[in-house]
């Protein structure tokens, strides 16, 4: 369990963290989400107690991060900002924070081996890609065996594969019943393995809700793409109450107010040919920039036509 | 990377059956213990400390007794055979306070504080952790390479019976002084990299503080300069690593070094101040 009360965190004049409270439910994974800049990492480190807050307080379990007896063992983090020495191996590095707690070498392998590293182990971090240093960061959060995690932006800078396994390995921490509080700006990476959402801009809370609100929210409202010969002989057809028709193309329909089911029995009993029908979730990426519109602290100017490529990035 | 897909079905739980223990003194130190050594240019900069120590009085000796008939008579006469076998230091004291300043610096240059205050989050263990570390291998090292330095030199010098033994009033004194001199710098160093944070400011500091201070204070007007000199870092904490000294200009030899100490706690005090109330 991790509790924010009125957590304020000013950098200079800068307010990175603005009064926030919420709490991360145990056994579940969370999702925290958020434009950059928002906050998420800021509130991460005030939890961890590596940055103070100027006013408010968190804790883990209850108590301050600062007055966890054996924190390794209580709450594993997996930080934005890589933290290892560059000169050590990813072995030396595991051995020197397990010996704080008196966790044994097995221990050590252990970890090394659950993320994939065995190979390049006794080899310097500082020559580790950005994914062998997410999996080293991941390894070093797994060392304590603990029972919450905190996970900043995981996927960063993983190809698919990375992106994978760490959807797998968040999965299997969720299917142990560990607590995970995980930030991300990709929603849709969130709606896979999150169960309830924290979202924050400017620093301060903007929903505590679960994924299947969010989910259901943004398919309100949502379209039905329909393709067919016989558009204007449908369109006839189709049109009723709350129905909302445009065409997007000659033979190419966009159908709101209706679901495909409805559109295709409407087809069948008029005997009309489909090509395509292809319901149009509002994705989960517009619901949440219709979350935190206001709040975005950049704003990117669009050029016409081109696009918000979120997922493409990590390709 | 085919060896990741197989590790993905595997249980995350630890099988180790070893009971959970809590962060301690202990194992924060054994901790650091394990830091110092698995860094390349820790082993290297110990390396090199060590062997300007133990080498660099040996060679001037060698040099000295090649030149010995165009030495001065006045120089042969108060040829110090204890302060040559303990030269070295001039030269180890530059990796000994470079690697103090790195031991902490170099974890905020690349992150690893964070690991380090995450493990360890009430923060003052890991800081006494690398004093103490860090003093403990300086002056274990800095011991045997002067103990090695001091009976070359005797050996050498012989040829022209200048030699001293390590009975000899002084002798003793002078090379654990020293490596008690070389301890103290390191710890001094440790404080000034966890007060500056920074390789370049704690290295410039510690430069400033010991080489350039000294420097300024001999361009002052003489009698200003010799009532400042003998309290300068530098000065005041070579007097316990000096046999005979070559101008009257100095703190007793467990005075000065006494405060020299408080110059290192002072420093670290500093330091610790720093890590408690700044976020990492
Ligand atoms: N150490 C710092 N010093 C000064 N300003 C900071 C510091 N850390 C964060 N900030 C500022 O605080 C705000 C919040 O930053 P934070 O990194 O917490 O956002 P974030 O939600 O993690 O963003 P992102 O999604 O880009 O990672 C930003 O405006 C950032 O510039
Ligand atoms: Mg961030």
């Amino acid at each position: 369990m991790i509790e924010i009360e009125h957590v304020t965190k000013r950098y200079g004049e800068k307010v990175a963290v603005d009064d926030l409270s919420f709490s991360v439910k145990p056994g579940i994974v969370t999702g925290f989400l958020g434009p950059n800049g928002a906050g998420k990492s800021t509130t991460m480190r005030v939890i961890l107690g590596l940055d103070r807050p100027n006013s408010g307080r968190a804790t883990v379990n209850g108590k301050a991060y600062r007055d966890l007896p054996a924190p390794l063992h209580e709450i594993g983090a997996l930080l934005e900002a890589r933290a290892i020495h560059t000169g050590r191996s990813a072995y030396n590095h595991l051995l020197a924070m397990a010996q704080t707690h008196g966790i044994g070498r097995r221990r050590v392998d252990e970890v090394i081996e659950l993320v994939g590293l065995t190979d390049v182990a006794r080899k310097r971090a500082g020559g580790f890609s950005l994914g062998m240093g997410q999996r080293l960061g991941i390894a070093s959060a797994l060392l304590g065996d603990p029972a919450t995690l905190i996970l900043d932006e995981p996927a960063n800078g993983l190809d698919p594969e990375g992106i994978r396994w760490i959807r797998n390995l968040l999965k299997g921490l969720a299917a142990e019943g560990r607590t995970v509080f995980l930030s991300s700006h990709l929603m849709a990476e969130m709606a896979q393995t999150a169960e309830h959402l924290i979202v924050i801009g400017r620093g301060r809370l903007i929903a505590d809700t679960t994924v299947a609100e969010v989910v259901s929210q943004a398919s309100h409202g949502a379209s039905v793409m329909v393709r067919t010969p016989g558009a204007g002989e449908l369109r006839e057809a189709l049109l009723g109450d709350g129905v909302r028709i445009t065409s997007v193309e000659r033979d190419l329909l966009e159908v709101s107010g209706l679901t495909s089911a409805e559109v295709g029995a409407v087809a069948a009993r008029r005997g009309i040919v489909l090509h395509e029908l292809v319901p149009q979730m509002a994705s989960l990426e517009q619901a949440f920039m219709r979350l935190t519109g206001d709040s975005v602290e950049y704003h990117t100017e669009l050029l016409a036509g081109e696009q918000l490529e979120t997922v493409g990035e990590a390709a | 990377m085919s060896a990741i897909a197989s590790a993905e079905q595997r249980p995350l739980r630890s099988t180790s059956q070893t009971q959970r223990g809590r962060v301690t003194q202990l194992g924060v130190l054994r901790s650091e213990w394990t830091k110092l050594w698995s860094l390349r240019s820790t082993r290297w900069s110990l390396l090199a400390a060590f062997v300007s120590m133990a080498g660099l009085g040996p060679l001037i000796a060698a040099v000295q007794m090649g030149r010995w008939l165009q030495m001065s008579p006045g120089d042969r006469l108060t040829y110090d055979s204890i302060n040559i076998g303990v030269g070295g230091y001039h030269l180890a004291q530059l990796a000994i306070g470079v690697l103090g300043v790195l031991v902490i610096s170099g974890e905020y240059s690349t992150g690893m504080i964070r690991s380090s205050l995450m493990a360890a989050p009430t923060r003052l263990p890991v800081l006494l952790a690398k004093i103490v570390v860090f003093a403990a291998v300086t002056f274990t090292l800095m011991l045997i390479a002067s103990l090695i330095s001091f009976f070359a030199v005797q050996a050498i010098v012989t040829q022209h019976h200048v030699q001293h033994a390590i009975g000899d009033p002084g002798a003793l004194r002078t090379v654990i002084g020293t490596s008690l001199y070389m301890t103290g710098l390191g710890v001094l160093c440790v404080g000034l990299g966890a007060l500056l944070r920074n390789t370049a400011g704690g290295i410039t500091a510690f430069v400033a503080l010991l080489f350039v201070l000294p420097g300024i204070s001999a361009i002052l007007p003489s009698s200003l300069d010799h009532s400042i000199s003998k309290y300068l870092p530098l000065n005041a904490g070579t007097t316990v690593a000096t046999h005979q000294f070559d101008n009257p200009y100095h703190l007793g030899v467990w005075g000065g070094f006494a405060l020299f100490c408080g110059y290192a706690l002072l420093a670290v005090a500093l330091g610790a101040v720093t890590l408690l109330r700044r976020d990492a």
